[in-house]
């Protein structure tokens, strides 16, 4: 997993409450047997819609999704995650997100900032005056900046920790490399190996 | 399993404190050492996907092993998989065990089969080892005394990656049934009526704990049924403690421990009890004199009775939920409150899944219709978990009884535990299933299922209607001796269990 403390590119508004994870990706591509390769599977149901957001000239490869309240609720599919991310979405900013959701972004290198619902609307409106325009996302700092307008936005220490060295889960017990080595060199013979076959 | 625990441990608590790799702090998660990773179809793709695009390799080939299962079919196998969904997770597997050097058995080798049912069957799985697999029934492998449990996708990627997982402790319940079961009740009956006795979300959080009599008299083919469903009460993980009948099925088997190393284990795996003076954080009781044969007709698995009893009626359920759930599956099941268990027909009998699909389960059910010929207006299906147990089945007759009987012996798998292959029940159809659930469509859209176990599901197939052995004719009831050996230790088991 890449660190990230910097994100700066297009921001997008998604002006709506409730996005659940059925609509990020819908159950039909849960199929698939990779784990990159979802970006035609962000928002499947609306991306028909000529006037989606996503379909607009001014927000093609975007990084930032700027998205109203309880973004992220419902069914616990990671699917979520990887849609957004390999989409090319960088960090999403919303008041409130689903907490499975959360939990699982913080995991996969996408950065959930909450931001207060006041400011969400700062933001849509700034994005709306001059659409296609580049925010800057600040980890360090806990800021959006977009031109003159900076908001903070929360994110836990834990979360944001993790994100700034880059640890996924694996990276993080992998830290304790030298525990688990030393723990095999510990463990009885007669304990079960699949090799040889026998 | 806190720091304040006294010197006194539960079986669950000396297992994990023997794979203690790390010790968490501040509330963090212990890390704990995993001695066996079972991989199938389903759950594993993303997951290898997660090593390639990180660039990470398999921490321990030796500690894992995957086995095609869930999508196989059950007849032509030497065909092409038609379903290109099943056919692509399949091929993945394949591609994916090639690219990382993991051990595969696949459609067609002797090894294949039910993921729950190979790691035993080949003695990996034994006591006081942890095994995880990408399958809630994961459990099942707790009858020896290990602790496994189900693990999700992220998690399989972790455990290939690191051979470890980050867990919170488990809380432990002990289950002690005490008794002599009477004959034609078995593992089966006793599971069930846990379940329907602490519901399907009793178990939460905890690793169950197997106790008294009644268990330690069961052979470990009982006790794996007991522990596969441990997941249908809500539990993390069942367990039984070792002991000579442990020992005795695992010796000699090919990945069972050899020499000294056998006695090394031998001595450890003695103690590997809970001690008695040592706390449970819940306690539950069944009394195994009294248990009849038990029958879900609801669409969870605690949703259970005896089967001399009638379908309950839902406005005497007092708790709202419960009673809202009762009304629904009623509804769903199309029954009637009140209509003896006994009198309900049925199109569809399933033996096999993971809970009773070992060589004496099958050698239960063909004890019970050996020389019948089954209800004119019934589907039967017997599927032997692995392609091994298919393989002694058949050397012992079990096929040639399974045919003539009318029903239809096939290749091994998950099969119609959950129809993600064409065995499938048709929407409508009602089916008396020796699997571990009865979920809305979970056996097909519009399926109706009944857990049951193998001799109920032998006596329904003879009646149409779903029975206890009990209520065969004398006659049938008392299956003539076998000719084989095999066939006396069924009518054994038949009685004993
Ligand atoms: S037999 Fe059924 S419960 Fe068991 S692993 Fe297969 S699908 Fe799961």
């Amino acid at each position: 997993m890449e660190k990230i403390d910097i994100i700066s590119g297009v921001a997008v508004p998604l002006k709506r409450a409730n996005v659940d994870t059925d609509q990020i990706i819908p159950a039909v591509y849960l199929k698939r047997v990779t784990k990159t390769g979802f970006e035609d599977a962000l928002f499947a149901g609306w991306r028909n819609d000529p006037d989606f957001v996503l379909n607009q000239p001014a927000f093609q490869n975007p990084r930032v999704l700027v998205a109203g309240p309880d973004f992220g609720t419902g069914s616990s599919r990671e699917h979520a995650v990887w849609a957004l991310r390999d989409f090319g979405f960088q960090a999403v900013l919303a008041p409130r997100f689903g907490d499975i959701f959360r939990g699982n972004s913080g995991k996969q290198g996408l950065l959930t900032g909450q931001v207060s619902e006041h400011e969400i609307e700062k933001l849509w409106a700034a994005i709306e005056a001059d659409p296609g325009v580049a925010v800057t996302v600040d980890l360090v700092e806990r800021t959006a900046v977009l031109g003159d307008l900076t908001v903070p936005f929360q994110i836990d220490d834990y979360t944001r920790w993790r994100l700034l060295e880059g640890l996924d889960d694996i990276g993080l017990t992998l830290r304790d490399e030298a525990a688990i080595t030393e723990f095999e060199s510990r463990r009885e013979s007669w304990r079960p190996r699949t090799l040889p076959v026998k | 399993m806190s720091d304040t625990r006294p010197p006194a441990r539960t079986l669950a608590e000396k297992v994990w404190d023997d794979h203690l790799v790390v010790k968490g702090e501040n509330g963090s998660p212990d890390l704990i050492y995993i001695d066996l990773h079972l991989v199938h179809e389903v759950t594993s793709p993303q997951a290898f996907d997660g090593l390639r695009a990180e660039g990470r390799p398999v921490r321990r080939l030796d500690l894992t092993i995957a086995t095609e299962d869930h999508n196989t079919p059950t007849l032509a196998i030497d065909k092409p998989i038609a379903d290109l969904t099943s056919r692509t997770q399949i091929d993945t597997l394949r591609n994916n065990a090639k690219e990382f050097g993991v051990r595969l058995h696949s459609l067609g080798d002797v090894e294949q089969g039910i993921v729950h049912v190979v790691g035993p069957q080949l003695g990996l799985t034994m006591p006081g080892i942890t095994v995880v697999c990408g399958d809630s029934h994961t459990s099942t492998h707790g009858a020896f005394g290990a602790m496994a449990f189900g693990i999700g996708t992220s998690e399989v990627e972790h455990v290939l990656a690191t051979q470890t997982l980050p867990l919170k402790p488990f809380k432990t319940m002990a289950i002690t049934v005490e008794g002599t079961l009477r004959p034609g009740v078995t593992a089966k009956d006793i599971i069930l009526a846990v379940i329907a006795k602490i519901g399907t979300g009793g178990g939460q959080g905890y690793v169950l704990e197997y106790r008294g009599s009644a268990i330690r008299s069961l052979s470990m083919e009982g006790r794996m049924t007991i522990c596969n469903m441990s997941i249908e009460a809500g539990a993390r993980a069942g367990m039984v403690a070792p002991d000579q009948i442990t020992f005795d099925y695992l010796e000699g088997r090919p990945h069972a421990p050899a020499g000294e190393d056998w006695d090394a284990a031998v001595e450890y795996w003695k103690t590997l009890q809970t001690d008695d003076d040592a706390v449970f954080d819940a306690e539950v009781f069944l009394d195994a004199d009294t248990l009849e044969p038990f029958v879900t007709w609801g669409t969870n698995p605690g949703q259970g009775a005896s089967l001399s009893d009638t379908v309950p009626d839902p406005s005497t359920i007092i708790d709202p939920n419960e009673r809202a759930s009762a009304e629904r599956a009623l509804e769903y099941m199309d029954l009637k409150a009140g209509t003896p268990l006994k009198e309900i027909p049925v199109d569809a009998v399933f033996m096999g899944s993971c809970t009773n699909s070992r060589i004496e389960d099958l050698r239960a059910f063909a004890s019970v219709i050996k020389g019948q010929k089954k209800a004119d207006n019934v589907r039967v299906m017997v599927v032997p978990g692995s392609a091994r147990v298919r393989i002694e089945a058949e050397a012992e007759g079990i096929d040639k009884i399974v045919e003539e009987f009318g029903a239809e012996w096939r290749f091994a798998g998950c099969s119609m535990c959950l129809g993600m292959n064409p065995d499938q029940l048709a929407p409508g159809e009602r089916c008396a299933s020796t699997s571990n659930r009865n979920f809305e469509g979970r056996q097909g859209k519009g399926g109706r299922t009944h857990l049951v176990s193998p001799l109920v599901a032998a006596a329904t197939a003879i009646r149409g209607t779903l029975s206890s052995v009990s209520d065969l004719t004398t006659e049938t009831a008392t299956t003539e001796t076998a000719t084989t050996d095999a066939a006396t230790r069924t009518e054994t088991e038949t009685v004993e269990v």
